[in-house]
């Protein structure tokens, strides 16, 4: 209970300020002078072509990655050793032999959670998400769908206070898709900051309020959702957009 | 020609009827041979798993010397351990040499190389995928070895019997250590070399066999547990 009244009490992550960011690997640019400022409340959608940097500007906000110049700067960063107050849901499911429940439960014991918290919090998670009947499966074991499901359920257990999507979807049938969605808008219902990287321009328009448009390794634009779509301020937006809507 | 076959027939009937002394050497083999399991799987598989999970200087050059150290002569093994306890040894005082115990600690050092390399190497591919999930999710190296080894869990019965029978098939060692005392020091392996070189085949023989078997009856087990974790959990 104690860790819980300070993490209510605990300054807030946000906004994130990205200060010149830049990417270097083996040589090769893949992210430079990425300036901007995420703040809490609208969803941010991440968009550009194959290799434009999206997944590693999220990887280098999530700390996955640290960036070779610039800076990534949290409001109130969080201390190493502690529990983390955000999340990240990746392209495919990164599930472990344990069950459903096992699953959540070791989640949320890295998070600090006590250990009679656990079961409760994990199943009213689950039950969220429509996976409570699936608890004592092996997880390893559901459909794709079920399985990012239950990737985003974990997360979204940890009470993030933001969460980092890379393209959670992009493996799944139309379905599947639809129920990702459902959760992922009912996470930012709850009041969870969503980023999000997709490629799939439905959903960035299903779900997104914001775009920050990465070209080769550049962000060239941030518009709101409606004009990004209709009244691209970038060429290079304009050029993608066209290559993916041709009909546009 | 027949000498052999008379042989194998009394060595098959050692083995059917249970022999008093057969039966002493084959439990005095298991017992050491586990002991030194034990031992040697407590120590190298959280060592296996943190060296897979942590970076640090040396890295490369640490995991290079655990692969060779797999290929460790159990006789150079022997000769460490017999320098070690002997009388005039470090750790004389401790009056061990030609004990079981010795046999125990040379095992498990000949072992825990083997077991560490390939801890390790398992560790390590499965770090490859989730060594992002679990940053994410707060775990530190320690945190992260000790899941990566749960996860492992059925995998690893195979690492440990690989190790179980690497142990209980080696000579060099326990002859060195444990000097083939009857009743006292007498193994599987050092039983089969004296009494071959007395020409009390069948003895030899028949322990042979079990010691087969044995092999044989892990390997067995190895495979049915991974088959049986493949249909579980995927």
């Amino acid at each position: 209970m104690a860790e819980r009244s300070t993490r209510d009490l605990a300054p807030a992550l946000l906004p994130l300020s990205l200060v010149d960011v830049g990417w270097i690997a083996g040589g090769k640019t893949v992210l430079s002078g990425v300036t901007a400022t995420l703040e809490h409340g609208l969803r941010s959608v991440i968009l550009g072509a194959n290799g434009a940097g999206k997944s590693v500007l999220l990887r280098l906000c999530h700390g996955l990655l640290q960036p070779t110049s610039g800076e990534v700067r949290w409001n109130m960063p969080e201390v190493r050793g502690e529990p983390r107050r955000q999340a990240m849901v990746f392209q495919r499911p990164v599930l472990f032999r344990r069950s459903v429940l096992g699953n959540m439960t070791f989640a949320l014991g890295l998070a600090g959670v006590a250990s009679v918290e656990r079961r409760d919090r994990a199943l009213a998670a689950l039950e969220r998400v429509g996976l409570a009947a699936f608890a004592e499966r092996p997880a390893r074991v559901l459909s794709g769908g079920e399985q990012q499901r239950l990737a985003l359920a974990r997360a979204w257990s940890l009470q993030p206070e933001v969460l980092f999507l890379d393209e959670p979807t992009a493996n799944l049938d139309p379905g599947a898709t639809r129920e990702i969605e459902a959760v992922i808008q009912a996470i930012h219902a709850a009041g969870t900051k969503i980023v999000l990287v997709t490629h799939n321009l439905g959903q960035a328009q299903r779900l997104g309020d914001e775009v920050l448009f990465l070209d080769r390794g550049r962000l060239v634009e941030r518009t709101p959702i409606d004009r990004f779509f209709y009244r691209p301020d970038s060429a290079e937006a304009a050029a993608y957009l066209k290559g993916e809507l041709p009909w546009h | 020609m027949s000498t052999s076959l008379l042989a194998f027939a009394e060595a098959w009937r050692l083995v059917a009827l249970g022999d008093a002394k057969l039966v002493e050497i084959v439990v005095l083999s298991l017992r050491i041979s586990a002991g030194s399991i034990l031992v040697a799987t407590l120590l190298a598989m959280p060592l296996g798993a943190l060296i897979a999970v942590t970076r640090f200087r040396g890295q490369r050059a640490t995991i290079v010397t655990l692969n060779a150290l797999m290929g460790l002569p159990s006789v150079v093994v022997g000769l460490l351990v017999y320098l070690l306890l002997s009388r005039a040894g470090p750790l004389g005082a401790l009056g061990i040499l030609f004990t079981p115990t010795a046999m125990v600690i040379a095992q498990a050092i000949l072992v825990t190389p083997l077991l560490a390399a390939l801890t390790r190497q398992m560790i390590g591919d499965a770090w490859q995928d989730t060594r992002e999930q679990l940053q994410s999710l707060g775990a530190g190296p320690m945190a992260s070895a000790l899941a990566l080894l749960w996860d492992l869990r059925f995998s690893l019965v195979t690492i440990v019997l690989a190790g179980f029978g690497r142990a209980i098939s080696e000579v060099g060692a326990v002859m060195i250590v444990g000097g083939n005392i009857d009743g006292v020091t007498r193994v599987m392996t050092t039983a089969i070399a004296l009494e071959t070189s007395k020409g009390d085949l069948p003895l030899a023989l028949g322990l042979g066999v079990v010691l087969l078997a044995i092999v044989l009856a892990l390997n067995v087990v190895a495979h049915l547990t991974r088959e049986a974790v493949q249909r579980r959990h995927g």
